[in-house]
């Protein structure tokens, strides 16, 4: 036992930095950012006092407009087409390059480019592609639509009241298909080819084949895609400011943060925040535990 | 279940080509292949879309720039917006170096080092701990933003590039031993370790020189994920620096948010940006698409 | 190719862009530096035309001293905002920092971030050179915390000469009705959105400058006093008049920062813009001469003012410097080579109006006999925060239209961030 007890102590060690760190910066700050939220500092002054939930309650009865009930429902929106968008072309994509097309490499490289750049960048040409204009004023897509004689498809894009967000989640499909793609030819490659020769030898057809023995060994990997996309859904900040700027049509609740902090009403600020870490907790953390139990069962 | 995704990580490009029966086909081939090919080229084409007018919109000039004839092509092509662009974003896209080089090396070696212990080394209350550690790569940002300023300046860290490479490492120490551990977790075996133990060779030296030597394609993996990310962020740099000492998001959002933005400019400069991370991409995507398989958490 | 190979061809692309910008210097001023980091929102057109004026007279003046530039570009200052108060949050001030004069100011006042002037003020003799109306406004608890640099008007029609010809308007309208008259002309002559309209900010001028029209200054000015109620029937008349003026605008307005509607007005698209007389100054650095000008109609001899102003904020590096530059922006030197590029007018009475451009003399007359009111949108009449949620419930209504909705949301905003009786 002993000798047991001195070989894990060593590797505790070695973490023990990153350990601390995490503490501090992790969940340190979110015990602040929990605590600043509870009390009544509405500006750069001190607080005077705790004000228990008071923060987060008028966030639901007495926000101005029901301003963030409907940073919510933008945030649902948008959270719903991004995942739905990036899921459909990941897996069209995946399943158009899963039997070694060729030149994968080259596919490959293209869908998954977009990753690579900033939204900050991206927003600078997809505010442009997105432009309102329509008929013979049309810019962007619009033009293209209105040049192919597609005028019916022409959008007023983020504009529009109800479906503006949907539009929004656009040039974010576009950056993170090519991910989710990545992640569908893992989870394809990764199933075992006893299992596809099989089905074949049995006589199924390709729909069969996918259908019923690929598709329901792809579970985790849609789980992870969800996943994902999920959390930087919640977190959607930098392609809003960039393609619309902070304004009432396309507000979430980070950007609403944002918008509050500039008016130094820093207790307000934190109970959005800390709104939206119950979000994303309440999906994530179920998900880590089952990850865990998951990985102990095999 | 995690052998399988982690087998696709970075080793991915030497996977063994697949043989065996082909599925009885819906279609005739040449059919299928011609759909096939021809959806794959649409969707290439869609997505080059906006980097074409990106592009031939970053050389135009004058009257020729503008969103109704934006898909043309120019009529003559001119380098001052690139000019123009280079000058507002020079200083910093250094300063975006200085910060992204050293975020991908520091925090990928402490990446290593924990994911080692983690996989390999472990101690009671392993799994727990790094749930802890896992939950941090979700958490919204904006949920530490507000004590975060204060914290760095308590910290005595200058304002600027410093500050943000101490936040993105440290937020960028999930992610990378996440990838380590599932990368480990494939690559040695536990005979490996135990032989090693046994042997008495510390953690350290038994890291250095049996770990370390084979951890080249999980480094390649956090390394660029690293780079990107701290590249491309927008929401620390605009928390915790401005134009005057920030990364080259913020430089790009002042071209592009100028009240009377030089819209060549803005897209030359977001190409500038972009051109390191979609380098990084092109030159070694093939590694790094294994490897993101592997940074996500998957059951 | 091998990954070795794609590794060094990476380090080999990056050490060669990594060369080219290495020479490229840190512009970071130092502690204990000669540089004078003057933070604005004037980075390009009139603005910044103006800003170089005054640095003109910085350097001669204050010739010891390095003028640094921290523009931050993007529409009426929000974007420079925001990064102002991260920097004034991580405690790294700039030397001097632009802020609208009035309500806005008390925002810093109240937060304890900026130093006294009171001092400087007797010193450089300025408590007599500017209007006793603009002092009492910078004045708080009995101390002053900035120096104004300039003047300007908000409540300004701007109009393309052509369009209006050729839809057979002649004179300018005096009167709201006249003007919806106008506006219907136009339609009828094939002008599809006559009113050319930006986002956010640039609405809540129009719907301020139509208020005025509708209530008269003094009820206007009492809106954010305190005085009068944001709940009655006529700001309900208002508000209604202010959705029908909407539909003369163009429909993409939520996409557009000033500039863009000011060149639908340029290229002929639109005959009027509300905006501020920087707009002057940037129909003449763009070279438009086109363009006429009256006040809003129905707005009389109101005059709605704001007012840029500098500050010496605590913790400045060159604190100094700073007082050399804001001497500079006090001076009638400064203030004339500074506003007659700006388009504003100074804020100082003693600035004789030689070398102004037309319009400006104008304006210099008029600030003399008009009644004055302040701006919500820049920050005389109100607060941030109530800058803040008044901006939210104008851009909801600007997507939706709802009359009762807005009237609501106006009346409490007032409420939970007006001033308090």
């Amino acid at each position: 036992m002993r000798h047991r007890r001195r070989t894990w102590i060593p590797g505790l060690l070695l973490i023990s930095p990153s350990l601390i760190l995490l503490a501090v910066f992790v969940y340190g700050l979110i015990g602040w950012t929990v605590n600043l939220s509870l009390q009544d500092r509405h500006n750069a002054r001190p607080a005077k006092g705790y004000v228990g939930l008071d923060n987060y309650t008028k966030l639901f009865t007495s926000d101005i407009n029901d301003r963030f009930t409907h940073s919510l429902k933008n945030l649902l929106v948008f959270t719903l087409v991004f995942m739905v968008g990036t899921i459909v072309l990941g897996l069209i994509w995946a399943l158009l390059l899963e039997r070694r097309a060729k030149a994968e490499g080259f596919w490959r490289t293209v869908y998954l480019f977009p990753m690579a750049v900033s939204f900050v960048a991206s927003g600078v040409v997809w505010r442009w592609l997105m432009n309102t204009g329509e008929g013979d004023n049309a810019g962007g897509i619009n033009a293209i639509f209105h040049g192919l004689g597609l005028g019916f498809l022409e959008s007023p894009w983020w504009t529009d009241p109800d479906w503006g967000m949907a539009a929004m989640a656009v040039p974010a499909i576009w950056q993170l298909s090519g991910y989710v793609m990545a992640l569908f030819l893992a989870g394809f490659r990764g199933i075992p080819e006893e299992l596809r020769e099989a089905a074949v030898v049995d006589g199924a057809t390709t729909f069969q084949l996918y259908r019923q023995v690929l598709f329901p060994q792809l579970t985790p990997t849609i789980l992870s895609a969800l996943i994902i996309t999920g959390h930087m859904s919640m977190k959607m900040f930098d392609l809003i400011m960039s393609v619309s700027g902070a304004q009432w049509l396309t507000e979430v609740p980070a950007v609403y943060v944002w918008q509050t902090l500039l008016t130094r009403d820093y207790a307000k600020a934190a109970a959005i925040s800390v709104f939206l870490l119950l979000i994303v907790a309440v999906v994530v953390v179920p998900y880590l535990i089952h990850v865990n139990r998951s990985e102990k069962r095999s | 279940m995690s052998t399988e995704t982690v087998a696709a990580t970075a080793p991915a490009a030497t996977a063994p080509r697949r043989g065996g029966p082909a599925p009885r086909q819906g279609l005739p081939k040449p059919v299928a292949r011609t759909i096939r090919y021809g959806l794959l080229v649409v969707f290439v084409l869609i997505v080059l879309m906006p980097l074409y007018v990106l592009v031939v919109t970053s050389f135009k000039s004058g009257r020729e720039i503008g969103v109704n004839g934006q898909w043309n092509l120019p009529e003559t092509w001119t380098f001052a917006s690139w000019a123009k662009a280079w000058t507002a974003l020079g200083p910093s896209f250094g300063r975006t170096f200085q910060l992204a080089i050293p975020v991908a090396l520091i925090s990928s070696l402490i990446g290593a080092a924990n994911g080692f212990v983690l996989s390999r080394w472990r101690f009671p209350g392993a799994d727990v701990v790094f749930t802890l550690i896992l939950f941090g790569m979700f958490i919204p940002y904006q949920a530490v933003m507000i004590p975060l300023r204060d914290v760095v300046s308590w910290l005595g860290v200058a304002p600027g590039i410093p500050t943000l490479v101490l936040v993105h490492t440290v937020y960028g120490i999930p992610i990378c031993t996440l990838i380590f551990r599932n990368y480990y977790a494939t690559i040695i075996p536990e005979e490996l370790i135990e032989a090693a133990q046994m042997d008495g060779a510390g953690l350290l030296r038994t890291f250095r020189s049996l770990i370390l030597p084979v951890s080249v394609s999980g480094f390649v993996v956090t390394v660029i994920w690293q780079f990107t990310s701290s590249w491309n962020d927008y929401l620390f740099a605009i928390f915790l620096s401005n134009t005057r000492n920030g990364p080259i998001t913020i430089a790009l959002n002042a071209l592009a948010g100028a009240q009377s933005p030089d819209y060549a400019a803005a897209m030359a400069g977001a190409l500038i940006t972009s051109l390191p991370t979609l380098l990084v991409y092109v030159l070694l995507g093939r590694w790094f698409i294994g490897g993101m398989m592997a940074g996500s958490v998957k059951s | 190719m091998r990954l070795s190979r794609r590794v060094a061809a990476l380090a080999v692309a990056f050490g060669t862009m990594f060369a080219t910008v290495a020479c490229s210097s840190s512009e970071e001023p130092g502690e204990g530096t000669k540089k004078v980091e003057v933070f604005t929102w004037w980075a390009d057109g009139g603005e910044k035309a103006g800003l170089d004026g005054l640095v003109g007279v910085f350097k001669t003046d204050c010739a010891d001293y390095e003028f640094l530039n921290g523009a931050v570009a993007g529409g009426a200052g929000s974007n420079a905002k925001q990064v102002l108060a991260s920097r004034l949050q991580q405690n790294d001030p700039p030397d001097t920092f632009q802020a609208h004069a009035g309500a806005e100011l008390s925002d810093y006042i109240n937060d304890d971030q900026l130093e006294d002037l009171s001092a400087q003020y007797t010193e450089w003799g300025l408590t007599n050179a500017f209007p006793k109306g603009l002092i009492e406004n910078l004045t708080v608890g009995g101390k002053i915390y900035s120096v104004p640099a300039n003047i300007h008007r908000a409540n300004v029609l701007w109009s393309n000469k052509t369009v209006l010809a050729k839809a057979g308007i002649a004179k300018d309208a005096t009167t709201l009705d006249g003007f919806f008259a106008d506006l219907d002309k136009l339609k009828a002559a094939g002008v599809a959105a006559p009113l050319a309209l930006g986002k956010d900010w640039t609405q809540q001028m129009l719907f301020e400058a139509l208020l005025i029209s509708k209530l008269g200054a003094e009820k206007f000015s009492g809106l954010w006093n305190g005085a009068t109620p944001w709940t009655g029937a006529e700001m309900t008349a208002a508000i209604n008049d202010y959705k029908r003026l909407l539909t003369y605008t163009n429909k993409d307005r939520d996409t557009f920062d000033w500039t863009d509607a000011e060149k639908l007005l340029m290229d002929g698209k639109a005959a009027y813009q509300l905006m501020g007389d920087w707009e002057a100054a940037d129909l003449d650095a763009k070279g438009f001469k086109d363009y006429g000008w009256s006040v809003f109609p129905g707005n009389g001899n109101t005059f709605q003012w704001l007012a840029d102003s500098f500050v010496l904020p605590k913790g400045a590096k060159n604190a100094d410097g700073t007082k050399c530059w804001l001497k500079t922006v006090g001076s009638a030197t400064g203030q004339a080579a500074f506003n007659q590029k700006k388009g504003s007018i100074p804020a100082r009475t003693d600035v004789g109006t030689d070398g102004f451009p037309a319009y400006q003399q104008a304006a210099m007359a008029d600030w003399k006999t008009a009644t004055q009111v302040p701006s919500c949108p820049h920050g005389s009449a109100c607060a941030q925060t109530w800058q803040g949620a008044v901006g939210s419930a104008q851009g909801k209504f600007s997507s939706d239209g709802d009359v009762a909705a807005l009237q609501t949301a106006l009346a409490s905003a007032a409420a939970e961030f007006g001033p308090k009786k």
